[in-house]
């Protein structure tokens, strides 16, 4: 049973690069640190093109946020093995918050007949975990998160998604009918390595660019102005640390570190 | 318009810290807004989590309880709670910043269209501007500092564990109003066939312990883990790990610390072995305090811990350990 699957990408800042933000309206400024796919939405690539190779089917690689920048985003899912794309770019978009990202996601996948919507349970640079239970809120559908296995069984009209959700002391085992929106936990699987056959052959599949407009998106609920949450201010964290180090030469470090924490309260 | 409600965070019944945390937040915003502390319980095991409730002083609490509820992932809880919200009106709902918290607050805003803030370090009131929150978050793995509000009401703020410091308020018994618990179909959409446990048990989990002890490559092979669990027991903590270490398949990934895994930001990090990678860094940095114990004196995980040991763990852990036994038998 061939499964027409989507899975939701992210372009996000590299860790290691430095991260600044625009004074004037506190979102960061993606164009000054270097983007890399978030890795966690890597996962969540491979585990539809997992999908793809036992069921059969088509994988298309969705992704919102400005052109240039996530079109390499696109493209790299692309070149791991997705079929297709589809890129929401507007400049109405700019400074949205999760949600209005969730909601802007549904937008577009609505009515597309996806059996299947795949997310990274989280994405690097913003950590909420909002986006995949937003999204199958508001495409009315049943959403399974945090997810580290995921397999699809059953007969056409009655297909079953089954994961594993991680919990603290294990993970429970959790089932719903197709469609579903299903988040995929960083370590569910070893994404794979992008081939150079899988980078020409990705400048050849087709990406499919719409506005908000053209995904029906009303303007009133994204971007700065519609988004629910507000920025109000950004300030530089100061950690100020006691840099205390002592050397374990005498034997005698676990002392002290013992007289610190008995000073601090914490034994 | 005025109350502030917790969700209580449960595992059928069993009540955790971070909600203690909660409300006790929630009757210091109350006094703020003029109205009360209420707590709202969803899903089995209300008899085994009254008396704990009770203790941190809410004036009041919704309940939604029975067997059947545990059946169902996060919808029952989902569609019940946003019932409550769109009847009564409350000021805001205070959610653990967890994964089962934010999940409910993500689809309890979507369906009633409001805002909400994820992963709040500090909450306070804006009483210049109508009672709205003032939300601080860190952000970028601990590097800025960024404060937000909403401008829907009511407000789902999800709250960091250890983000306050639970006090107890005592008073007795708060009134209990059962309030329906009926689902549509729609909440019953994603089942829990089966729990499965796999870890030891008795240690706090790592993304709400108030003190971790986290083990990295440095431990040199997975049996060595041993010596983090018992400074970690000694000390009541969760035992964390880093990337490195999980990536070996040393330790699961529910206790991974850093970007790919929890953002933790107890009251005591102990990094053992742990060089300092800034994907480490990203997930710890806002721990109130930090020690750190390596044989490499130019490891950057000194760079921010408030005490360091260079030496080697082999001799340091076992050595704290019974240190630390001894002083607490004193």
């Amino acid at each position: 049973m061939p499964l027409s699957i989507a899975v939701c990408v992210k372009r996000v800042p590299d860790t290691a690069a430095d991260k600044v933000l625009d004074p004037a309206d506190f979102t960061l400024d993606r164009e000054v640190v270097e983007a890399i796919l978030n890795p966690v939405d890597e996962c969540a690539v491979e585990e539809a093109l997992r999908l793809k190779e036992a069921h059969g089917g088509e994988v298309t690689a969705v992704s919102v946020g400005p052109e240039g920048a996530v079109a390499k985003a696109i493209r790299r899912a692309l070149s791991m093995g997705c079929d297709r794309g589809l890129h929401l770019a507007d400049p109405s978009l700019h400074g949205s918050d999760a949600l209005a990202i969730a909601y802007a996601l549904a937008q577009l996948l609505a009515g597309r007949g996806f059996d299947l919507i795949l997310c990274g349970s989280e994405s690097t640079d913003a950590r909420t975990s909002l986006v995949p239970p937003a999204l199958a809120e508001f495409l009315d559908l049943p959403g399974l998160v945090y997810a580290k296995t995921v397999a699809v069984s059953g007969s056409p009209g009655e297909l079953k998604v089954r994961i594993h959700r991680e919990r603290d002391d294990g993970y429970d085992v959790e089932e719903a009918l197709l469609p579903a929106v299903v988040g995929v936990n960083w370590g569910a699987n070893e994404p794979r390595n992008i081939s150079f056959k899988g980078i020409q052959t990705a400048k050849s599949k087709p990406v499919e660019e719409l506005d908000a407009a053209g995904a029906g998106i009303d303007p009133a609920r994204v971007g700065l102005a519609g988004s629910k949450s507000a920025v109000l201010g950004a300030a530089a964290r100061s950690a100020e640390r006691q840099r205390i180090v002592v050397d374990d030469s005498d034997g005698q470090a676990h002392i002290k570190l013992a007289d610190f924490l008995q000073a601090q309260g914490l034994i | 318009m005025s109350d502030v409600w917790v969700l209580v965070d449960h595992d059928r019944g069993a009540v955790s810290k971070v909600t203690q945390q909660l409300l006790t937040l929630a009757r210091s915003l109350a006094a703020g807004t003029g109205g009360s502390a209420i707590a709202v319980f969803v899903g089995p095991g209300w008899t085994g989590a009254e008396a704990l409730v009770a203790r941190f002083g809410p004036a009041a609490v919704l309940v939604a309880s029975s067997d059947e509820l545990a059946g169902y992932q996060t919808g029952p809880t989902v569609e019940i709670l946003a019932r409550l919200i769109a009847e009564r009106q409350p000021w805001g709902v205070l959610f653990a910043s967890t994964a089962g918290g934010k999940e409910v607050a993500a689809r309890v805003g979507a369906r009633l269209g409001l805002g909400v803030l994820a992963d709040a370090s500090a909450v306070s009131l804006d009483a210049g501007q109508g009672n709205r929150p003032l939300v601080e978050h860190a952000a970028f793995g601990g590097a800025q500092i960024v404060r937000k509000t909403l401008r829907s009401a009511p407000y789902l703020l999800c709250v960091k564990p250890n983000a306050v410091t639970a006090v107890e308020a005592p008073g007795g018994q708060p009134p209990v109003e059962p309030v329906d618990a009926q689902l549509s179909g729609a909440a019953r959409r994603v089942s829990i066939v089966e729990t499965v446990s796999t870890a030891a048990g008795g240690r706090p989990a790592v993304d709400q312990a108030a003190i971790i002890v986290s083990g990295g490559r440095g431990l040199k092979e997975p049996a060595n883990f041993s010596l983090v669990e018992s400074l970690a027991d000694e000390l009541g903590a969760g035992v964390g790990a880093s990337r490195a270490a999980v990536d070996a398949g040393w330790y699961p990934h529910s206790a991974q610390v850093g970007q790919t895994g929890k953002t933790v930001s107890p009251q005591l990090y102990v990094a053992v072995g742990i060089s300092g990678a800034i994907q480490h860094r990203a997930g710890m940095q806002t721990a109130k305090t930090i020690v750190a114990i390596n044989k490499d004196a130019d490891a950057p995980i000194f760079a921010l811990a408030d005490f360091g040991i260079v030496g080697d763990l082999f001799t340091v852990l076992p050595a704290l350990t019974a240190e630390i036994h001894r002083r607490k038998a004193t």
